[in-house]
């Protein structure tokens, strides 16, 4: 399915998908590029987009982006995600860098952007913590004000891949006396800063993803808040605006029941009954991503001739991330007994595996996309918006 | 992919919408269903008025070449308002055979009718123990002269008892299912020999079992090669039908929320409560995944694209389920109110069952796609 393209965007995308395929680093090319990548490694082609100039689609041209058109940021979308390619850090690029130059002073503009772009500064989220999932206004970790610093002391969790971060951005209380969503500042905390610790949190899949940050007696310049105190709310909910936007996830659904087709050819026999239990669950999942990709194009149609898409996003998260849990489950039971087994981590080539290649990911992949109706705002908390601002509930 | 609709197409609309505001709300439907016809000659004459009977046919037999676009438009707002009359098994399945098989002679001869309004139509395929299978025929034709000769049973054939003539699928040569050997035959549903048994239908339409003892049709299309057309007929029936699914649904969501929050138990509004809302929100998605899939399933069929007539199966199953998810949730949460004849939201519920079963049902359909993958 395609976008009807006026022939100057049919060619962006040709160039697009040329220059993925030119470029692409064959390293990241790895059978799990989410867990087995270092640092190092997952930077590689975030300083090449970066080099192009492609870094930032969001972001407008005075501040490093492409100034590319609403069809223009979909395709290369489209396009990195049906190359499979690794998006660069959403915590960066897609979050906190809007906010600094939605909200921030100049100063931070200067200081920040070029460091986000180039993939200098490694950027992750300090929002939740274990008080304070879905009810994200009650953030507890205090910032008391200090001549021209604040103390910070709290507890945040989940934090993705605070294991590579220099900078942390923190909701954090500054009015504990005002309710509950007047009283938070935004704030940038460097994480060499004394008194911040990172505890690794292992999930069920055995891969270290999240962690938990401990802020004691933290420093931090005054000159690290955005915006004004106590309104760190309305640039929070800008930011998770922003989280959810593409997640439909087409490409990534598209290739991985291209994989699923794979493994049920070659591990089903035809005859056996269970291949028609998985040639019908995989073609209605397909027809799945079919309605979704077409909702999206609509969706982008839209948005293109300026109409407000309002809360388009939620519906995407919703179907994209229950689309890629059933595809995710579908594989694993798919490869039968292989399914028992699970990849040491960290990953090494000298660990056994048993079976053919295109299972050895399978499980974890199952277990890790449990992860996905939960976070950026559980998938609950995204029918709670619908019914809210499309029902009027 | 988005569909900008021209402002002939916005005008289609908002006439048939005018039209069946006016003349179409739930007591008159109720009146129309409740005739001794079960059907409105005096609404068919408005519709033909109006053009929509001659709105998807090409400007060459004389109609509006409105295509698939308008067709999708027409149903839509019929879906809205459970229209009885025999729009599908007229125009788009009997009018489109004609118009995509026939010969210029029988072009000339039907089409214009259909257009004015004067002659109905039905389509004969289905018999004891086809199930959805087009080619599953053992109604024979022989040729006499310049006419077949027809013998057979056809089963549960929607608006026959209202329909002129018959669109009789039967076999030429080969046997029970082969493709190949399968003819298409108009025949005069007044005809000698031919014996209908009508019945009611569940969502307030009629249908017949059609006997064939010797009845006289002439030839439609190309002898033996009735199931490729009747496979390019099925995939536009189905464009139509997916329109008609999506009206209802959209309907019945309007409906469905319009209750919540108004029915108040426990002291409070239903709609107040979280596990109502979140099956709203569900019925909501699957209603806009269903209007952005027929959509995109009417512009490939208007672009007659390859690879059509499988996403026209991936569409009548992904809409199908939808639809159901939808109607079971609309009378479960309606209560008790749901299961009443009064109330129309049963009455959705039925059309979207019809639905449904009319050239396959969603599980036929996506196995249909899914073999039709494999098979690529």
């Amino acid at each position: 399915m395609e976008l009807a393209l006026s022939p100057e965007d049919a060619a962006f995308r040709d160039e697009v998908r040329a220059f993925i395929a030119d470029n692409y680093p064959a390293e990241m090319r790895v059978p799990n590029p989410e867990t087995d990548l270092s640092k190092e490694q997952m930077l590689l082609w975030h300083r090449i987009l970066h080099k192009k100039g492609w870094i930032a689609p969001l972001w407008p041209k005075e501040h490093g982006g492409p100034g590319w058109s609403i069809t223009r940021r979909f395709l290369f979308e489209q396009e990195t995600s049906r190359a499979g390619t690794l998006p660069p850090l959403a915590f960066s690029v897609t979050m906190v860098g809007p906010v600094i130059y939605t909200f921030g002073n100049e100063g931070q503009k200067k200081k920040f952007l070029p460091r986000i772009l180039s993939g200098e500064d490694w950027w992750c989220q300090g929002y939740s913590e274990p008080g304070s999932g879905s009810d994200l206004a009650t953030v507890r970790t205090k910032a008391v004000r200090d001549g021209d610093h604040y103390i910070v002391n709290g507890h945040k969790t989940w934090t993705t891949l605070a294991q590579h971060a220099d900078w942390i951005f923190c909701l954090v209380r500054t009015d504990p006396t005002a309710k509950p969503q007047s009283g938070i500042s935004f704030l940038l905390i460097d994480m060499k800063s004394p008194g911040v610790t990172v505890r690794p949190i292992i999930t069920i899949d055995g891969s270290h993803e999240v962690n938990d940050v401990f802020l004691e007696n933290v420093r931090v310049p005054v000159e690290n808040l955005i915006g004004e105190e106590n309104k760190g709310w309305t640039y929070a909910k800008f930011l998770l605006g922003n989280e959810r936007t593409s997640m439909a996830g087409i490409g990534r659904s598209t290739r991985y029941i291209e994989r699923l087709k794979t493994i049920v050819k070659a591990e089903i026999p035809e005859d056996d009954p269970a291949h028609l239990e998985f040639i019908r669950d995989i073609a209605r999942v397909e027809l799945d991503v079919l309605a979704l990709e077409a909702t999206e194009l609509r969706v982008v149609a839209q948005m293109a001739r300026g109409i407000d898409p309002g809360p388009a996003a939620s519906l995407f998260k919703i179907r994209g991330t229950e689309i890629f849990q059933n595809i995710t489950e579908l594989t694993h039971r798919a490869i039968g007994n292989y399914g028992l087994a699970i990849r040491e981590h960290p990953v090494s080539a000298n660990h056994f595996m048993p079976g053919p290649d295109y299972g050895h990911t399978a499980a974890e992949k199952y277990l890790n996309a449990r992860k996905l109706s939960i976070y950026g705002g559980s998938n609950e908390i995204q029918r709670n918006i619908i019914a809210k601002a499309v029902l009027g509930l | 992919m988005d569909i900008q609709f021209t402002e002939e197409q916005e005008l289609l609309r908002s006439s048939v919408q005018r039209l069946l505001r006016d003349k179409y709300d739930f007591d008159a439907r109720r009146k129309i269903v409740a005739s001794e016809e079960g059907f409105s000659r005096k609404q068919w004459a408005e519709f033909a008025e109006l053009g929509l009977l001659a709105a998807p046919f090409s400007e060459d037999v004389g109609g509006l070449g409105g295509g698939r676009l308008s067709t999708m438009i027409i149903m839509q707002e019929f879906g809205r308002h459970l229209v009885v009359e025999p729009f599908v098994e007229t125009v788009v399945v009997a009018g489109g055979l004609i118009e995509q098989a026939g010969s210029d002679t029988q072009k000339q001869a039907y089409i214009a009718d259909i257009i004015a309004g004067a002659k109905l139509w039905a389509l004969a395929w289905t018999e004891k123990g086809s199930r959805f299978d087009l080619a599953t025929v053992t109604t024979t034709a022989r040729r006499d002269g310049n006419d077949y000769v027809l013998t057979g049973e056809k089963t549960a054939v929607l608006a026959a008892p209202w329909a002129d003539y018959l669109i009789v699928s039967a076999r030429t040569s080969g046997h029970r299912h082969d493709r190949v050997g399968v003819s298409l035959f108009v025949v005069d549903r007044r005809a000698a020999n031919l014996d209908l048994q009508s019945f009611r239908t569940i969502d307030g339409r009629k249908a017949a079992e059609v006997s064939l003892r010797g009845v006289r049709g002439e030839l439609l299309g190309k002898e033996g090669e009735g199931v490729a057309a009747l496979e390019a007929c099925r995939d536009r029936a189905i464009g139509a039908l997916c329109a008609e699914a999506v009206g209802a649904i959209g309907e019945l969501n309007a409906a469905t929320l319009e209750y919540s929050k108004t029915r108040k138990q426990f002291g409070v509004t239903i709609g107040s409560f979280q596990v109502l809302q979140h099956r709203m929100v569900d019925m909501f998605i699957a209603h806009q995944e269903a209007l952005s899939l027929m959509q995109h399933f009417s512009l490939s069929l208007g672009r007659d694209e390859a690879g059509v007539s499988r996403l026209a199966s991936g569409a009548k199953s992904k809409i199908g389920y939808a639809a159901k998810f939808v109607a079971d949730q609309a009378v479960q949460l309606h209560g008790g109110m749901g299961m009443t004849d009064e109330l129309n939201v049963g009455h959705y519920f039925k059309r979207i069952s019809s639905i449904n079963i009319q050239f396959g049902d969603p599980a036929y359909h996506v196995l249909r796609y899914a073999q039709l993958d494999a098979a690529a």
